[in-house]
């Protein structure tokens, strides 16, 4: 008798353990709840808003929102692929959209009828995957600029005007060059272009970083590149070869992490990325300006006790300046539980009406036109200038905005070009040894 | 004897089915967690497996591509190089602070106070390292560049890299190693150390010629535990270096894990688990046999 009750417990245990497993499901999803993922943690209250304008417009449904830092989303994110516990809708990101569309985890949103002329230009056609169909609706967009801290800058004898005034060449650097050379300073005073500087012990840089900058350099290296004329991949769009292995691409590498060996720029050796980010390396003082992203402009205005400025990047030989436009999108998940909802939710999500609102938050600029406007007045409200990341999408002639590369297998390409970067910008290797590192990126992309 | 054969055929089948009873939960937690994913993975190491579509069969395609990988036999260069590092002085210093434990004090309190890093998670542990020593900001770099010395990128430069993970982990892991050594000492007899007082030995004889043949079969054991826990090496990696600079602190582990998690190449991830998986159980074999750990010098 005690015998058979112990089996049945401990039948009933294992039992009870097995499909405990299976049961799982965090997400909390349900024909009346929308789950909706994103990783901006200062987004969150403006997305809160949005859901509230929602929820009022289609009683019934609900939308619950989860913030996750960036690394932790795209690791919980695919393990939910795989468990099944994804949300309904999240934020995605160009530089993984490739790999979702491959592994097929993403709904098709043709019947949206995202109009791309809806949108700043260029915002929702990234979003159209190699099959035709559309697999992200336009959220926001960013741009980049350079950031600079204001008193080291009048210190350094420099005005606002000249700041938004430079250019640049692989050749001698030009006056960007020359502006951070006189804005780095050794422990002994001596500026950068002063006669027996110390290039080994610089108390502050001209130039902060943010490291290698992995297959896409968008806050490194990439103002440079394009501005020389330069493209990642043949296409625009889903190109077939990468080209790290250009003359030109190689020449502004050399010329930009050689910075770093003449003292301008933090080495390597003081970048780390989760201790000291170039953002960090302002806030303490350790560097006058850095590229940085739109996305950043809340941080660095932020900064408690110390003025931070921004200005449009440096006119490359091409005679423009340059900078990435990439921008964020909602996608649905094939295998989310309440499609009706969440068609519903990323329709309203991709409105003016939601984008309105997440714009007079002043945290993001949205992908509508009004939204964007509505973000520009926000901030300006907030007494923060931010004409140096939306120049660049009013003035074309003056400027080249291009995409984050959209390619197959680009987590292979970051994982090839990471290390390849380092060692150029932390070891001192040779620019020539991309090219081998380009045609192993190009021999996976034939696959 | 007849009646003895008689009688337990029932008490034998009612001792079984207890039996069976009791072991189910760890057989159980055995083969759901252990063996099945062991056979899975070796299964998986010779197909082409991205998680949500169907595994394909590729034969030894992921082994050829491993052996002809230069960033394969570079982690598993830079994992050794982190082993030998690691358990060397871990080693060497959990036995010195367990000798000292066990011959210099009776106090319980320095006992626990040596086992409370171990108390901290990997997470947490790599984490402060790394803003104690971060070159720009750390307190740790401060002071050394107060006394007048440059610098020093622990985590951020390749040849400091490997050498700073190791010690960190060496610091969170010493007192542990130390207190399994330490309950090894307590099993060695008072009286071979009195009789060794008799014939004049001095502490450093006595440590050479009794504690250690002694304590080795206790020391074999922690080595090729530590051994084994040592080439798993990944939170701390992945926290303070992610890898870098420049893969300077690729290991292993850290290795596989971008190649399933980052890249969906979870085939190839398997077969490179599989290499580890052999190279460990050649390891283990070989320390067993060499310092003949299932044997005992005392008594």
């Amino acid at each position: 008798m005690r015998l058979r009750t112990l089996t049945a417990w401990a039948g009933a245990l294992t039992l009870s353990l097995v499909t405990g497993c299976a049961q799982g499901d965090g997400t909390g999803a349900s024909s009346n709840t929308v789950t909706y993922w994103l990783w901006d943690a200062n987004q969150l209250p403006a997305y809160q808003a949005c859901a509230k304008g929602f929820e009022k417009e289609n009683p019934g449904l609900k939308v619950k929102i989860t913030q996750l830092g960036w690394s932790d989303y795209w690791t919980k994110l695919t393990a939910g692929f795989i468990a099944g516990t994804q949300p309904d809708v999240f934020t995605d990101h160009i530089q993984k959209f490739g790999q979702f569309a491959d592994l097929q985890v993403l709904e098709p949103l043709d019947d949206l009828d995202i109009e791309e002329s809806d949108y700043q230009p260029g915002l929702a056609a990234n979003w159209i995957g190699q099959d035709g169909h559309r697999y992200g609706s336009p959220k926001d967009w960013d741009t980049v600029a350079l950031f600079y801290n204001q008193k080291m800058v009048k210190d350094a004898g420099l005005t606002a005007d000249e700041l938004n005034d430079l250019s640049w060449n692989p050749e001698d650097g030009g006056t960007f060059e020359k502006a951070i050379a006189h804005l780095t300073v050794d422990n002994k005073g001596r500026r950068g272009d002063e006669p027996g500087f110390d290039k080994n012990n610089v108390k502050v840089y001209g130039l902060a970083s943010n490291g290698g900058g992995y297959a896409d350099g968008q806050t490194q290296w990439s103002p440079f590149a394009g501005s020389a004329g330069w493209s990642y991949t043949d296409k625009a769009r889903w190109g077939t070869k990468y080209q790290y292995d250009d003359e030109t691409f190689q020449s502004v590498i050399k010329w930009y992490f050689g910075l770093a060996e003449k003292g301008y720029m933090v080495p390597l050796s003081d970048y780390n990325v989760q201790s000291n980010q170039a953002n960090t390396q302002i806030a303490a003082g350790k560097a006058a300006i850095t590229f940085d992203g739109a996305w950043m402009i809340s941080t660095y205005t932020g900064f408690k006790g110390m003025d931070i400025a921004s200005a449009v990047t440096p006119a490359g030989p091409t005679g423009k300046r340059a900078t990435m436009m990439n921008g964020l999108a909602d996608s649905i998940t094939k295998a989310s539980k309440n499609k009706a909802g969440a068609r519903k939710w990323v329709a309203y999500l991709a409105s003016d009406k939601c984008q309105t609102v997440v714009g007079e938050y002043g945290v993001v600029f949205p992908a509508t036109p009004a939204g964007t406007e509505a973000a520009v007045a926000a901030y300006e409200k907030k007494g923060i200038d931010v004409s140096a990341f939306t120049e660049p999408v009013a003035d074309t002639d003056n400027f080249r905005t291009f995409s984050y590369p959209i390619t197959n297998y680009a987590a292979d390409v970051t994982a090839l070009m990471q290390p390849a970067m380092e060692d150029i910008y932390g070891n001192g290797a040779p620019v020539s040894g991309l090219d081998e590192t380009n045609a192993q990126i190009n021999l996976i992309l034939d696959q | 004897m007849t009646i003895a054969s008689n009688s337990p055929p029932i008490r034998r089948r009612g001792d079984g089915l207890l039996a069976a009873v009791f072991i189910a939960p760890a057989m159980l937690g055995f083969l759901v967690f252990l063996l099945w994913p062991t056979l899975r993975g070796i299964y998986l190491s010779f197909t082409r497996f991205n998680l949500l579509t169907p595994a394909e069969w590729v034969g030894l395609d992921n082994y050829v591509r491993m052996v002809n990988d230069p960033i394969f036999w570079d982690s598993l260069t830079v994992t050794v190089e982190y082993v030998v590092l690691n358990i060397g002085v871990q080693t060497v210093a959990a036995l010195a602070i367990a000798v000292l434990l066990q011959r210099l004090t009776q106090s319980a309190m320095l006992r626990g106070v040596v086992l409370t890093p171990y108390l901290m998670s990997n997470v947490v542990a790599g984490l402060v390292w790394l803003w104690i020593l971060d070159t720009q900001l750390g307190i740790g770099n401060e002071i050394i560049s107060a006394l007048g010395v440059d610098r020093i990128p622990f985590l951020a430069d390749e040849t400091w890299a490997i050498p700073t993970i190791a010690l960190i982990n060496v610091w969170r892991h010493v007192g542990y190693t130390a207190l399994l050594l330490f309950a090894g000492l307590q099993a060695i007899p008072n009286d071979v150390y009195e009789a060794a007082k008799v014939d004049g030995a001095s502490e450093w004889r006595m440590f050479w010629r009794v504690t250690m043949p002694l304590l080795r079969p206790v020391l074999a054991v922690v080595l090729i535990m530590t051994v084994i826990g040592s080439f798993q090496v990944f939170d701390t990696v992945a926290v303070t270096t992610a890898g870098g600079p420049a893969n300077a602190t690729n290991v292993l582990q850290f290795y596989i894990y971008g190649s399933a998690f980052g890249r969906f190449q979870f085939g190839y991830a398997s077969a490179m688990s599989v290499a580890l998986l052999v190279v460990l159980s050649a390891i283990t074999v070989l320390q067993y046999r060499l310092t003949r750990a299932g044997q005992s010098d005392l008594g």
